[in-house]
């Protein structure tokens, strides 16, 4: 067994906190330099610039890369080995707030949904997943809400096709528009339940971006195989839009789609999609 | 690229811009998002006296991040405008002539910017690092108790925007 307290979660939760919002994932940075020299028209290459730069800013004066910083989520892996000592929920949200006031970060919470009182930093979304093992692996993901708001999740039938998810993901890209700031990370969910879909669409987004090319390599893992076919396709149909980046036409739509599938009932099919802004933001670190 | 120095934003400067055209402008602007134009919508409907004039004047969607020691604000780019369409006709009739976001606005609004002469621009979406680095000085005026969601009174300098509807009702989408 291993003890980990309460108080290394807290000091954790808060780095990762100001390290999210202020330095921008190295593969999302990568993918926005590759659209910007892959981008053609005057418009949304000058506009993919003006990211770049803004990213830079961002990271050099340790000031937020935006200023809607989130509703905070934070996934944990959490080996079943290890033993808190203190109390682990407090500890996150009590980190959040720490690292939300030192890096200027804004308070964007309401405590009640209805009635709207003053924002605040916490409390953030926490998921946790037990794992094998004595390590403790913490995320820190803040998602802004310009994006959040263009979440869909649908219930297909079983005997659905592929054409018809593929649709249900463009649709929901053509919803967003220019409305979420693109170019979008596209994260899907397939299978499971209505919410657990929704939470798999979440979790896709926190994988790296890659090139879709690099992916697609041992077929007899059918079903993943399929999934990074869909992913590689669906790209190229979101960057065919020409909704582009502030939504004034360019190729470059979305950075990346992210898909995740588990499996489902005999008598459903839900899909999910979790859009992201270009300022995919997010930081981990393992204890 | 055409300067324009606030306020306020006179006719004819509106009647000069269109749709696609970058500009950039210096002067004073006001924030105000979702909650703020709750309010000041209430009060217009109420027959009351608003904390700012709107007349000639610019209001910003944003929310900014607290400014650091020693310097004038955070992080400040724009926000979704599509959720304040509700509320900007009674706005545009009070006399409100600005207005910067991001995205689409709703018919409605296209028809009262047209109506009322006035303009819609869009700013860089997710920029709020790169636009904060515009801002000269930053003063809250009114609703401290939104946080954020307070009214900010902005001075701006060289502020980059594109017109997203002009006030001959054409739009950038």
């Amino acid at each position: 067994m291993r003890i980990i307290d309460a108080k290394l979660i807290k000091h954790t939760v808060r780095d990762l906190s100001v390290k999210a919002n202020t330095i921008l994932r190295k593969d999302v940075l990568a993918a926005l330099k590759k659209a910007y020299l892959s981008e053609a028209k005057k418009r949304p290459k000058e506009l993919l610039k003006e990211l770049l730069k803004n990213a830079k800013i961002a990271n050099e004066r340790q000031l937020a890369i935006c200023q809607d910083t989130g509703m905070p989520i934070v996934f944990v892996e959490l080996g079943q080995d290890v033993y808190i000592k203190g109390d682990f929920n407090r500890a996150v949200n009590k980190g959040i707030v720490l690292g939300y006031k030192k890096g200027y970060l804004r308070a964007s919470i309401v405590s009640d949904p209805v009635n709207r009182d003053k924002p605040g930093y916490s409390p953030a979304v926490i998921h946790v997943d037990i794992v094998k093992g004595g390590r403790l692996k913490i995320t820190v993901f803040p998602k802004g809400f310009g994006c959040e708001n263009k979440s869909q999740v649908k219930m297909f039938k079983p005997t659905a096709g592929i054409r018809d998810i593929k649709n249900f993901i463009l649709e929901t890209v053509k919803s967003a528009g220019p409305d979420a700031c693109p170019p979008y990370v596209v994260g899907v969910g397939i299978g499971g339940t209505a919410d657990y879909a929704c939470l798999l669409a979440k979790k896709a987004l926190l994988r790296k971006i890659r090139n879709p090319k690099s992916e697609i390599r041992n077929k007899s893992q059918i079903p993943k195989f399929q999934i990074r076919k869909l992913e590689k396709d669906i790209l190229t149909e979101i960057n065919n839009l020409n909704i582009g980046p502030m939504g004034l036409g360019g190729k470059s739509t979305a950075l990346a789609v992210n898909a995740q599938i588990y499996p489902t009932h005999i008598a459903g099919l839900p899909v999910c999609v979790n859009i992201s802004c270009h300022a995919l933001r997010s930081a981990t670190k393992t204890l | 690229m055409k300067k324009i120095e606030l306020p306020p934003l006179t006719d004819k400067i509106i009647k000069s811009l269109r749709a696609g055209q970058q500009v950039l402008i210096s002067g004073i602007i006001y924030t105000a998002r979702d909650q703020a134009h709750k309010r000041l919508a209430s009060l217009l409907k109420k027959g009351k006296k608003l904390p700012f004039d709107l007349k000639g004047q610019i209001v910003y969607y944003c929310g900014p991040t607290p400014a650091k020691k020693g310097e004038v604000i955070g992080s400040c780019g724009p926000t979704t405008s599509s959720r304040m369409d509700e509320f900007t006709p009674l706005l545009l009739k009070a006399g409100l002539k600005g207005m910067i976001g991001k995205g689409r606005r709703s018919q409605a609004v296209r028809e009262a910017i047209k109506k009322y002469r006035a303009v819609y621009f869009l700013t860089y979406a997710g920029c709020g690092a790169l636009l904060s680095t515009f801002v000269k000085r930053c003063e809250p005026i009114a609703y401290p108790d939104l946080g954020t969601e307070a009214i900010y009174k902005l001075e701006v300098e060289n502020f980059p925007l594109i017109v997203g509807i002009d006030a001959y009702g054409k739009d950038i989408y």
